[in-house]
């Protein structure tokens, strides 16, 4: 009862005409940018944040979390429409979404993923809001040690689970990290890694730059690579009648839906799975669930509202460990994160108690978004299916404009803008060689929180290292980090041996 | 790309070994006087980290573990090159020029190489979407944000516009 309530207090804070007003604003940002083959949540929330200084924290907050979730809708438009998945997270939409609207049953599919996408959202909303409070109200035993150790796990689940090779993964975690620790030291005052003597650094490197330069121009470069090719956009009509006639039909996905949205929620807290996995494995087990798994990939609606039930749950699933304990779970929450701590908003446990009107704002306006978009969505699919047909030559350059200028206007100076375009092209050229992003920019917001909290927990037990083991719960994380990352390895030497045993034996 | 994947690894870890020089500039160990790590602990020994990592993607490299280090596909072809290099290179002067003409300038320019001649857009199109870009960046950042963007050499032709909204 008492979470009701808080939840009404919220809903008082997010539907102000100023906060509805942003909320409607980043729901249909939200879709364009999602429908816009290439872009997704990450690249929306990086590129605007600089633009939410307009409006006050609160609204900017909801702004950005209608952009995340608008995009993750969007997303399914250009997987259906044109076969390439408008973001990561949409990739298993293709798998049925395309054969569909070959068929000319474009309609369908889409009205499926909007309708899968409200469920999962409301789901895990809902999910959210039970989890959330009591939640925090556990983090707030935490000491340094448990933090840091906490902090430790979420980089052990990139090396465990995140699938991309593990040495550049630890590569990218380090580098971030190093990046994090750049100009003046908040304990001693020393200024470190000041490259050149340029006084640039001394004001440290901003994550936004770090992240606006990935997710921005590198994500442009890659983009302009691999959209090369021309592409078939597929028609779809789209009548009143026929949108009531497939939410109707979609009766039968329910168990679908349920199970999307859950496994969604939950795969989405991991820090190095999120919104791609989370699909990806809803597909799989839908598939597997089905009573003909061959209809899968030629066109089964069933293929269209697992992913999307789950990627939306997702995102919903990471922002649970960034408000209640500061560990994002996912890219997008860590820029999130990240614009928070610009807005002088600390979050984990203490945000609960000292910024009720900000959670509550923010977790009411979930649910407000998720409704908007998903009218949004439905009611304006002609107007997407014009977007997607913007040229790349248009689109590319106003993008670099608005990574340009959003380089440039938090700090005012042009030395991040240079910085920027470094990473950018940085991030492009690594990328080509598989080394993975997201650790890098969740090391650099997380960096110094992490250094912070280390050194206060050496400080504590006068530099004995056995403390991060000796306290119970920082023990739990800590034994999970080692277990993630000693179990890939393992895995790894065991799959060597097994076949030089076989090698052997012919 | 087995060449690239190499190279790149051989580079990250003198990046990295350059890194750590730099972090031992000030005190890497216990800082005895008030206790706990002293300032260049944390990025010291994580410059090592990437040093160790770079080490080893750079012999999975040699050893071809990696599957990049298998493909014989080019790391760049032609086209991509040609691509990258018209875009980040066009990039690169525009914020080059911004030093020097200022945003309301080079920005438009951009626009013009990357529409016109990247785009092959009409001049119809390019004009419209040049000349709404900076009226919308000053509406939106100067006037609205109050974020002075860089003007170089411009700034006179803008004490007019100041006068009239201030």
């Amino acid at each position: 009862m008492e979470i009701l309530a808080s939840l009404l207090d919220g809903f008082s804070v997010s539907l102000q005409p100023l906060a509805l007003t942003m909320i409607v604003l980043g729901c249909a940002g939200g879709l364009v940018i999602g429908a816009l083959p290439g872009l997704g949540s990450v690249n929306g929330v990086a590129i605007l944040l600089p633009v939410t200084f307009l409006v006050p924290p609160n609204e900017a907050m909801m702004f950005l979390a209608a952009i995340y979730y608008g995009a993750m809708y969007g997303g399914s438009i250009s997987s259906i429409m044109l076969g390439i998945p408008g973001a990561s997270t949409a990739v298993a939409t293709t798998f049925d979404g395309r054969p569909l609207a070959q068929k000319g049953q474009a309609d369908k599919a889409l009205v499926a993923a909007g309708i899968g996408s409200f469920v999962g959202g409301s789901v895990s909303i809902v999910l959210f809001t039970l989890f959330a409070p009591p939640l925090a109200l556990f983090a707030l035993k935490f000491g340094p040690a448990e933090s840091f150790a906490l902090m430790a796990l979420a980089f052990a689940t990139f090396v465990g689970l995140g699938g991309d090779d593990i040495p550049k993964t630890i590569f990218s975690i380090c580098i971030g990290l190093v990046f994090s620790a750049v100009g003046l030291d908040h304990v001693s005052g020393m200024p470190r890694l000041i490259f050149f003597d340029m006084s640039g650094f001394y004001a440290g490197i901003g994550f936004l730059v770090l992240a606006i330069g990935i997710y921005g121009i590198g994500e442009i470069l890659w983009t302009i690579e691999t959209s090369k090719g021309k592409v078939e956009m597929s028609q779809a009509t789209i009548t009143a009648s026929r949108i009531f006639e497939n939410i109707k039909r979609l009766r039968h996905s329910t168990g679908v839906m349920m199970m999307g949205s859950v496994m969604g929620y939950f795969v989405g807290m991991l820090p190095a799975a999120g919104a791609t996995p989370a699909s990806l494995m809803a597909y799989g087990f839908a598939k597997s669930m089905s009573r003909d798994p061959d209809k899968f990939g030629k066109g089964e609606v069933t293929g269209v509202v697992a992913p999307e039930t789950a990627n939306n749950a997702a995102s919903t699933g990471a922002l649970l460990p960034m408000m209640t304990l500061g560990i994002p779970g996912s890219p997008t929450t860590a820029i999130l994160l990240g614009g928070m701590i610009i807005w002088g908003l600390q979050p984990g446990p203490m945000l609960f108690i000292q910024e009720r009107d900000f959670v509550w704002g923010l977790i009411s306006s979930l649910y407000t978004a998720n409704l908007v978009t998903a009218v949004l969505m439905i009611s304006c699919i002609p107007l997407f299916v014009w977007v997607l047909k913007m040229p790349f030559t248009i689109l590319a350059p106003i993008i670099f404009m608005l990574c340009v200028v959003g380089g440039f206007a938090p700090t005012n100076v042009m030395h991040d803008v240079w910085l920027m375009f470094l990473f950018g092209v940085g991030a492009y050229l690594l990328r080509k060689l598989d080394y993975p992003m997201a650790p890098a920019v969740l090391a650099i917001v997380l960096g110094p929180l992490a250094e912070k909290t280390f050194r206060q927990a050496m400080i504590t037990s006068q530099g004995d290292w056995t403390t991060f083991f000796t306290r119970p719960l920082s023990a739990i994380f800590m034994a999970c980090a080692v277990l993630l990352i000693v179990f890939p390895l393992v895995q790894n030497w065991q799959r060597k041996r097994r076949a030089e045993a076989n090698a052997a034996a012919e | 790309m087995r060449r690239a994947e190499i190279i790149t690894a051989a580079i990250l870890a003198i990046f990295s070994v350059l890194l750590m020089i730099k972090s031992a500039e000030v005190p890497i160990g216990w800082n005895s006087a008030r206790g706990g790590p002293s300032a260049g602990t944390f990025p010291f020994w994580l410059s090592g980290g990437m040093l160790l990592s770079s080490i080893w993607i750079f012999v999975r490299g040699l050893r071809g573990v990696t599957p990049q280090s298998r493909s014989s596909e080019p790391y760049m072809d032609p086209l991509t090159l040609k691509l990258f290099a018209l875009t980040a290179g066009s990039l690169f002067l525009m914020i080059l020029a911004i030093h020097f003409v200022g945003m309301y300038v080079s920005i438009p320019l951009f626009f013009i190489f990357y529409m016109r001649f990247m785009g092959r857009h009409s001049w119809i199109t390019t004009a419209i979407i040049t000349i709404s870009v900076p009226i919308f960046l000053f509406l939106f950042f100067e006037i609205a944000l109050k974020i002075t963007l860089p003007k170089g050499i411009t700034e006179p032709l803008f004490y007019p516009l100041y006068a009239l909204f201030y």
